[in-house]
Formats: C-alpha cells, structure tokens, sequence
C-alpha cells in the first residue's frame, strides 16, 4: 500500500470493543483521505438529524495520504463528525505531528463509535489498541492531561485531548494536540466529551511507503522550491506569522470593528504582526514537515497577564482584539493561551464575548443577567475573565458555553450573531470584501475563512489580484477556491501551501505517493465531489437555502469609517449565481446530474 | 581540515522535515524510527532539539566494538558503520554517551548517521539553518559574534 496505510481502526467506546478493517479503497481513490474520505464515511454510517451529542455521532480522526510524508507542509489531520455548533458536518484541521503519528501508526481512519460509561483514554501503540480508565483526568486542562497521559503510556507519545470545555460540552470546545495545536470549529471537542474520550495517546514504528520514490522527490523539490520563494509563504508567514494580516486587512477597511459595527480599527497595529513580532515572540515554529513555519512561541511578562506558550493566530488576535473593542495584547494573548489550554476554539469564543458585549451596551442583557458583570467593549480585564469561566461553564459565562446565536436568540436578538448556520465569522468583514461574504454564506461548516481562502486573490493578490468590491466573477472564484481547498484538506497538506504551489504541484505530489494518476481535472473534481458530499448531509441535517445568507446587518449597516467607508455586502445577489456554477438548481440543490457526474448517486 | 554537523536549538522549529528526509535517504520509505537524527520537543517551553552522531574523536562505539564493525575512516573526522563485519552485538548502541547508536529490528542493523557521504540530506532539507553542515574551524564562528555583537554594542553606549 502507497501512501494510504489501507487500515481503518473501529473503536466502539460503548461496548469496548476494537476492530481494524481495511480501508475502503474505492473511496479512497474517489475522496482522498483526511477531510473526504472521513466525510464518506460519516455520511454512510450516521443519520444528518441525529443530536450531534449523542452516542449515535461518530467521531473520525483521519490525516491524508500526504500526511507524514516530506512533501512540504503536509502534516495535517481532520476531525469530522456532526458538529453540536451548527448541525452541519464538522471537519475541523490541525497539525503538529498527532496525524503523521497515526500513519507510522499504521492507520488511515480512526472511528470513534458509541460513548463511554466514564471517562476514558485510548492508548494506540502500532497495532496494539487499548481503552483505559481516566477518571483521575477528568477536570484536567490540556497540558496537564497531556503530561499526564505520557506518565501512563510513552513520554514521547502524541497526545490529543481535551479540557474541561470538552468535557463540560462547551458547544465550540475544541480537540488539542501536542499541547498547541486544535482542531478548532464546531465543536468537536465537546462531541468528544459526549462520549467521555478525554484523550488519545499514539505512538507509531511503521514506515509510510512511496509508489514512485524518484518522482515524488522531484515533485517534493519543485514544491519546496515554489513555496520557499513565494513572499507569502517562504517570508511572511515566518517572519510575522499570520497575524500579519491585522495591518493588511485594516489597510483595506475590512478588520471587523465591534461586533462587526464597523470595518476600520485606528489602533490596529497594538495587536498586529509586527507588534508581536518585536515584543513577544521567542521563535516561529512549525507542524510536521513545515517549510513555512507560521506558528509563534511567544511570552507574556507583564504579571497581569503572564504566561508562555503558542498563539496568538491573527483570527485570534482580532476577534480578542478590535472585535471586543481591545487593543491590549497582553490581555489578547492571555485570552489566547487560556482558550488553548481548557480546550476552546478561540474565533467562537471571540466572537461570543464581542455578541455579549454588543447586546449588553444595546441594553439587551443586564448585569441581572451576567451575575453581576458589566460587560462593555473595551474591557479587557472582563474579556479574559469571561474566557475562563466560559471554559468552566461558570456563571455567565454557561450562556457564552452555547456560542453567540444561542446567546443572542435567547435574548430575542439573533440578528446581534456574526454568524453563518450559527457558527461565527472570523476576521474578514464581507462588506470589504464581496467573495469572502460568499464564501461564509456557502461554506458547508458554517461562518470560516480556511474553505475557500479569496482573501488571497481578493487582498493580497495571490495568484493574481481581483478586485475586492467587485461582484462580478466571484461565485466563479469561490466554486474554484472551495472545490481546490477541499481536495487539498483532503490530501493533508496545509492551506498555507497555496502561497506557492497550487493543484498542479498538488496532483503531482500525491500521483508519486499513492501510484494512483491524479491529473489536475481529477484532484479538482474530488474536491468538487466532497464539496457536494458536505451540502448532501446538511441539506439532510435540514439547511436550506434560508440558511445560506449572512447575518442582516451586513447588508444593512454600512462600514462607518476607514478605506471601505460605506459598503455594505452584495452577498444575495451573487448567491443564485453561485449555485448555477455549483450545477445546483434554485434551492441550492444538486441537480441529479451533477450528482451523476460526480459519482455521488 | 574537515566538516561536522552543527545544531543550533534556538532556530528549530521542530518539524522534523531533517528526521523524514534522513529516513527517506536511507530507506526509501518514511519511517522516522529508522532515522540517524532525531528531534525531541518540548511542548510547554515550545523548543525543539536535533540529536544525531557526533562523530566523536574518541568514540566509545568504535573502541567497544570487538569486530571493526564501527571504525575510524582513516585520515576523516567520520565513524563508520560496516554492516558485514558486524555481528549485532549491540555494545555500541549500550557505549554511546548520547544514545545516538541504535540497533533497527526491522533491518537488523544499527543506525547511525553517516553523514551521507558529505552531503548531508538532514542538513539540505531544514528550512531554517538550524542544523548546518560546517567547517570545525568556523563551526561556533556564528555563536561567539553574536554575543561580540553585545559587546561591541555596550562599548559603543560606553563611548
């Protein structure tokens, strides 16, 4: 077996029970691996209208057939079950070396079936696999769970868990590995914590084999090459990290201002790259098989906020930022390290405290409401304050456990959530930029940037730049950019990759690995098929067209201030459009034969 | 005059691209436990440590060794590995001070780095320096400016 390992691993939580099954090749060849592959499976095997926090879901960790190869940047894995946030297929990607260390592992799928009675770990070593009781875990955040965890299997075991937001099914918990790194969105550490899995530990011996050894060197060389000399990918991101773009997107007026009232933040720089750069980073640092080198050890000294660990991203940093109206980055980064390690998704989080700050200065929560508290834009001691007791369910901050639309609904103003299928938009305002806006109202996963990147084209011109007010030739972009993202998450490389190399470099790369031809037509169409794979479930889930829209005030409220001063989104009028290029009918159905097409009926 | 493999940790990013580009060198395959470098993490301080064969000039492997398997190349700085004398003995993998000597079940052999024949694929494959192919004489030469750079820099507030 070339690239894939063939074996699927079946652990049923609920009777114990351990099977390994070979990987169904057929889907394989047809969805990769990482994202699409686990995405098939799930669609096979679970109903869309179950409770995502029942013991019906199912929870499928799954890296691609590049994954833990020396292709660049391909260290990634995927999470994907249905998600608690939005009822809609949650994959979620993380790297650092948890999915390489599957594959030496042996493993293509790991399936976590049922729930257990109490708390457990599950300890994969080469073939042997076994559950543990992890009792004495429970309560634990993440880096002491993971320390904990290599005491009782291997100290240089991989570890994945979560922390007591997985546990307390915080509905955007996230799943950590290696301490720092998550599987962020939609919450799939709280599906985690619904079948009371605290962690899973892998070590793994095995090699990953290569069909064509000489032509994936080649391939390897050429992408190095691309990327290394790419001003993106081989100097930005590890000279600033992606926090970055703070100044870039602030320069193009389209930085979301509290809670989205405005698109332009005068004090942006306090928080950006730059600012990061020269007071708090100790080194860049990267996943497994990283050129790029995006990720930040970073320090805080000031007492108030000290702490040392990775982070901040620039999402991160802007939802804690100019989202909350606060410019302080010790508090922004404080904010960061506590979400890492109780286990939350940090752009949900954000994003939820900036809603409640909104509806709270708006008069629509009180401090009868939030225990107490007062919570305006601007305060950064609150901010930090809230993400912990959010982590613990404590107080207050048990409302903010539910995400920004429950939150806001519950107050009768769900119009007051920056959300997309109640999932939380990050930091690129769709008013600013018009294929962004599309891309969040169509994104499978709800409000999310990383499905279809055209900030690249739109902002910074890579590949080539489009105009970013411009309508026209957007649903082209984004069908083009999902269908590309979705076939490279399925690969297991980066999204980063694409500042420099694209799906030619892409097919080539996996063609050399698996032994299986994968011209460019073929690689675009199997991101093109898990697209429609993605929009077949939630269309089961029970999404509508109703539910591709953003929320109202981006079309209504304009961008008060800065360089995108009086836009607002023209997201409805690119929408039928964008589902003609899909080959999807006016309720944003696949029509039979562009199902026929695919070979998805 | 001759050249070793130099690591420098404050760089490291830790993602073991020298560790996979090693095993591929050496096995055709990606399988890290098969690696002659390997790079250790430290999650919390977020640091990140290559180790690999230090060719030692007195290498205990070498003088352990009852068969010549392990031997000095003469007139090189480098310890060889001769698979046919060796009788799987395993007293270099138990004398390595560093713990870099390994015996592989899976090839039955030990693993040591070689340095691919002067061209080290490890050092090729970093994408920031941290692991350099070097001169013994210009080795450290990065290191002692750095910190000359501080003085150089408090004599001129001095001044």
């Amino acid at each position: 077996m070339f690239g894939w390992t063939g074996v699927t691993l079946r652990v049923n939580l609920t009777t114990g029970e351990v099977k390994k099954e070979p990987t169904n090749m057929h889907d394989a060849k047809l969805f990769i691996g990482a994202r699409g592959l686990a995405s098939k499976l799930l669609t096979d095997e679970i109903d869309p209208k179950i409770d995502a926090l029942s013991p019906e879901n199912k929870l499928i960790f799954a890296p691609g057939p590049l994954t833990g190869t020396f292709a660049p940047s391909v260290g990634r894995f995927d999470v994907v079950c249905k998600a608690p946030l939005t009822g809609c297929i949650a994959a979620s990607s993380s790297g650092g070396t948890f999915g390489a260390e599957m594959k030496y592992a042996g493993y293509d799928l790991i399936i976590f079936e049922g729930a257990a009675k109490n708390p457990v770990y599950v300890w994969i070593n080469d073939d042997k696999v076994e559950i543990h009781d992890a009792s004495s875990l429970w309560g634990k955040d993440v880096p002491e769970t993971t320390d904990a965890i290599r005491a009782v299997t291997d100290e240089d075991a991989k570890v994945a868990c979560i922390g007591p937001a997985g546990e307390k099914k915080v509905l955007f918990a996230a799943i950590m590995n290696e301490m720092g790194r998550a599987a962020g969105r939609s919450g799939v550490g709280a599906v985690m914590g619904s079948k009371n899995l605290k962690a899973i530990a892998v070590v793994g011996t095995k090699p990953i084999q290569v069909a064509d050894p000489d032509a994936f060197e080649k391939a390897t060389m050429v992408a190095r090459k691309k990327i290394s000399e790419h001003p993106v990918g081989g100097t930005g991101l590890r000279t600033y990290g992606t926090d970055v773009l703070v100044n870039i997107l602030n320069s193009v007026g389209s930085l979301p201002t509290r809670n989205f009232h405005d698109g332009y933040y005068p004090n942006a720089d306090k928080f950006g790259g730059e600012t990061l750069t020269a007071k708090y980073v100790s080194r860049p640092r990267g996943c497994f098989s990283c050129i790029i080198s995006c990720g930040r050890a970073t320090k805080v000294t000031n007492p108030k906020y000290a702490g040392e660990g990775e982070g901040p991203e620039y999402e991160s940093a802007w939802g804690f930022g100019s989202d909350c109206d606060i410019d302080n980055m010790d508090a922004i980064i404080k904010a960061n390290y506590i979400c890492n390690d109780l286990g939350l998704d940090t752009i949900t989080m954000a994003a939820t405290i900036a809603c409640a700050m909104d509806l709270f200065d708006n008069g629509f929560i009180t401090t009868k409401d939030t225990g107490g508290m007062a919570v305006s834009f601007g305060d950064a001691e609150t901010m930090v304050k809230l993400v912990e007791m959010t982590g613990n369910r404590e107080g207050f901050g048990d409302q903010l456990a539910e995400g920004s639309y429950r939150l806001a609904a519950k107050y009768g103003h769900p119009e007051y959530s920056m959300s997309v299928k109640k999932q939380e938009m990050p930091a690129y305002d769709p008013r600013g930029i018009q294929g962004i806006g599309l891309q969040f109202s169509t994104n499978n996963r709800g409000g999310c940037h990383v499905r279809g990147y055209t900030i690249s084209p739109e902002v910074l011109g890579v590949p080539f730049k489009v105009d970013q007010h411009a309508t026209e030739g957007k649903p082209e972009l984004v069908v083009t950019f999902q269908n590309l993202t979705a076939a490279l998450d399925s690969s297991g490389a980066c999204l980063f990759t694409t500042f420099g190399i694209g799906a030619e470099e892409l097919a080539a790369l996996m063609s050399a690995v698996t032994g299986v031809n994968y011209s460019v037509d073929d690689f675009m169409k199997a991101g093109d098929r898990i697209w429609n794979l993605e929009r077949l479930f939630d269309l089961k889930s029970g999404i509508t067209t109703k539910d591709d829209v953003l929320p109202e005030r981006l079309y209504k409220e304009p961008i008060k201030t800065g360089p995108s001063k009086g836009e607002v989104s023209h997201q409805d009028k690119m929408l039928p459009e964008y589902y003609k290029v899909r080959g999807w009918d006016a309720k944003g159905i696949p029509t039979p034969e562009k199902l026929k097409d695919l070979s998805l009926a | 005059m001759s050249k070793f493999i130099m690591i420098h940790p404050d760089k490291c990013t830790g993602c073991k691209n020298c560790v996979i580009a090693c095993s591929f060198e050496k096995e055709h395959q990606f399988r890290p436990a098969a690696a002659r470098i390997h790079v250790y993490s430290w999650e919390r301080e977020c640091v990140s440590v290559p180790m690999m064969c230090q060719q030692c000039s007195d290498a205990p492997c070498a003088s352990v060794c009852p068969t010549g398997a392990m031997h000095r190349v003469t007139g090189s700085s480098l310890i060889a590995y001769d698979a046919t004398k060796c009788i799987r003995c395993r007293m270099c993998v138990q004398a390595c001070p560093f713990g870099n000597a390994v015996y592989d079940s899976v090839t039955d052999s030990i693993l040591k780095c070689d340095t691919c024949n002067d061209n080290p694929s490890c050092v090729a494959a970093c994408p920031v320096n941290a692991i350099e192919y070097v001169e013994e004489n210009i080795a450290t030469r990065s290191r002692k400016k750095a910190f000359a750079e501080k003085f150089k820099d408090a004599f001129k507030e001095v001044a």
